[in-house]
């Protein structure tokens, strides 16, 4: 349970909020920023509503680039493309840059269950997959993690020493223990962080220059996105590359923008387009604005629910304020509890490079997870009953007087395993009067 | 009916009203001083920027600053007798020895420091990812102010190309920054007077 550690939780949420504060820095610098944030949107929504027409611009293009471009309608599919153009090379070792999407199709372990041996080569994902765990963050995927877990867990992994957890230390254990999978691997798979239909190449952006190394050195490139990637020309670059990395880490621009459209001689690129229920997320009026989404990551180290409650807390390959409006789309059963997960601050709004409506739709999806049937009973009834108490203010007046008595006089009623806000924490102090008897009773005076 | 197929009509169907691109994609930066702003930018990102007079003055300084590093290699002809480390190969896993590399690149970018290589100045793509360090070359006077007037000069119809904004990093251990992930462990740019 993440929030049984107070004093864990706390420094997650300071550590999250220093990656916040240096966005709101970095966005300062630019008097464009609202102007850049209004172009990109814009541009995203042409995007949205040309969106088939610049896929099959976009593969033509990469086509004549020399590009193989497969087409996959879910998970299941990309992970079967994947795995046969491996075999097809007899290839049983990849290395693997970020990719969100092969996170969102479960494609390591499909890999690995058909025999293939996949490594994570950034930082962060190699430590979370040495640990058996998903990413808890999009960009910053091991942020859940002290140093001094990762020297333990590197100690047992790849024989440094025993309680070692010096970053530098640690870091340079890792590029040695990768650098020798760079070399040795023949397949590379990398995301895709923006395909241009004008140019029919792709652009993947790291700071470790994992995807280069990777892409650079393996017979064959395999490059995985979600269809609504796709941005119509290459100068639109100028516009995300500026707000990509300014509104992930405060950077402004990460280390390395690599702009892939050719396969080098000799070398096998492919890039699979995947679908995997964006297409319906499309037909959804209220939602589709979150596929505009470029994967930056501000709505989750701004957003006070996310910052006190981690990434895995989500179970969603996407956490955060914006996997909370990607999930119900992808399951509605699975995921009814996510867009309940929010405070409605609006945090999230305002930090979205790309202007994503991210707190009203999830608000909205309350709305259609709940009429939908989809909400459990128990919520069900417990909103039922508040309303029916708000809705009635002497009623209002009465209970709250009942149980303001109640938890003074018999404070187990509330503080029991039957009540989950009890499970970490107190019940507060109940006040001696609620603010409308001390109103009445100061006006008199 | 192909997945192709069947994603392309799926989206047809549910596609919003067409809406036009902005008219306005560009914006402008303005610094008093471009270089000073490409240096200090640099700087943050622990990379020295260095003015070079000619191309004499650079040969002679290479040889200074990488007097005692072996396995040095470069695309530049006039420092072709600086270079121990023939790029003349054809599989790029053998570059992994290289030490230090000092490579041509097209221009630079003031407000983030980025700076442009890519095929046309490039025998081996893997090149400025796999040496250990690395150091570009450019000429002093192809500085552009922001990410839209590097679009507007990548009229690019090369293969391949990057924008590299100082040495590989991480800050995946409790955000701690450490320089030298996976790619080159420092970055030098010396700005070339024509």
């Amino acid at each position: 349970m993440f929030n049984e550690d107070e004093p864990y939780v706390n420094w997650h949420d300071e550590t999250l909020w220093f990656v916040r504060a240096k966005r709101d820095k970095s966005a300062m610098q630019l008097p464009e920023w609202e102007a850049l944030r209004e172009t990109a949107s814009q541009i995203k929504h042409y995007v949205l509503s040309h969106m088939d027409e610049l896929l099959v611009a976009f593969e033509q293009k990469a086509k004549a680039n020399g590009i193989h471009v497969h087409w996959a309608s879910d998970g299941a599919e990309h992970n079967e493309i994947v795995l046969g153009l491996l075999k097809q090379h007899n290839i049983e070792k990849m290395v693997k840059s970020k990719s969100m999407l092969t996170e969102e199709c479960h494609m390591n372990e499909f890999l690995i269950r058909n025999g293939i041996d996949v490594i994570d080569s950034d930082l962060g994902e190699r430590i979370v997959q040495l640990r058996n765990e998903p990413p808890s963050h999009i960009v910053l995927p091991a942020i859940h993690l002290k140093k001094k877990d990762i020297g333990d867990l590197f100690h047992e992994h790849l024989g440094t020493e025993a309680g070692a957890t010096d970053p530098q230390y640690l870091t340079e254990a890792a590029r040695q223990h990768l650098r020798d999978k760079f070399l040795t691997r023949r397949a590379a798979l990398t995301g895709v962080n923006f395909a241009v239909a004008e140019t029919g190449s792709f652009v993947v952006s790291t700071n470790e220059g994992n995807a280069d190394m990777g892409a650079h050195l393996a017979d064959i490139h395999i490059a995985s996105m979600g269809f609504e990637k796709i941005i119509p020309r290459q100068e639109h670059l100028g516009v995300f590359l500026r707000l990509l990395a300014r509104s992930a880490t405060g950077q402004p621009i990460t280390t390395y923008s690599s702009h892939f459209k050719t396969p080098r001689e000799g070398q096998e690129m492919h890039l699979i387009i995947v679908d995997n229920g964006r297409s319906t997320q499309l037909g959804r009026e209220d939602f589709r604005n979150s596929l505009k989404c470029i994967r930056c990551g501000a709505c989750m180290n701004t957003c006070p629910v996310y910052r006190r409650s981690g990434g895995h807390s989500y179970h969603n390959a996407v956490a955060g304020p914006i996997g909370s409006i990607l999930a119900p789309n992808l399951d509605m059963t699975k995921n009814a509890d996510l867009p309940f997960a929010s405070t409605l601050c609006g945090s999230c709004s305002n930090v979205c490079p790309v202007k994503i409506d991210i707190h009203e739709q999830l608000y909205k999806w309350r709305q259609v997870l709940v009429k939908g049937g989809y909400v459990p009973k128990s919520k069900e009834i417990g909103i039922k009953a508040m309303s029916m108490v708000l809705s009635q203010p002497r009623f209002y007046q009465w209970s709250g007087k009942l149980g303001r008595s109640v938890m003074r006089a018999m404070p187990f009623v509330v503080n029991n395993s039957l009540n989950p806000w009890y499970k970490q924490r107190d019940m507060p102090e109940p006040p001696q009067e609620s603010f409308r008897d001390w109103y009445i009773r100061n006006r008199r005076e | 009916m192909s997945a192709r197929e069947k994603i392309l009509q799926q989206i047809k169907l549910n596609k919003p009203a067409e809406t036009q691109l902005p008219a306005k994609i560009s914006f402008e930066s303005y610094y008093e001083d471009t270089e000073v702003k490409f240096t200090e930018t640099l700087a943050a990102v622990y990379t020295e920027v260095i003015v070079m007079a000619s191309m004499n003055e650079l040969r002679r300084k290479v040889f200074e600053m990488y007097a005692d590093v072996v396995n040095r290699a470069t695309t530049i002809p006039a420092l072709a007798e600086w270079s121990d480390f023939s790029l003349n190969i054809s599989d790029p896993h053998d570059l992994e020895l290289i030490e230090v590399a000092i490579l041509e690149a097209e221009f630079g970018v003031a407000e983030n420091g980025a700076i442009w290589i890519s095929d046309n100045h490039l025998p081996h793509r893997a090149l400025p990812f796999i040496t250990q360090n690395l150091a570009f070359v450019i000429p002093r006077s192809k500085i552009v102010n922001n990410m839209h007037d590097a679009y507007q000069i990548l009229a690019d119809t090369t293969g391949w190309g990057c924008f590299i904004s100082g040495p590989s990093k991480t800050a995946d251990i409790e955000q701690s920054l450490v320089i030298g992930a996976h790619g080159a462990r420092s970055l030098v740019v010396f700005l070339l007077e024509a």
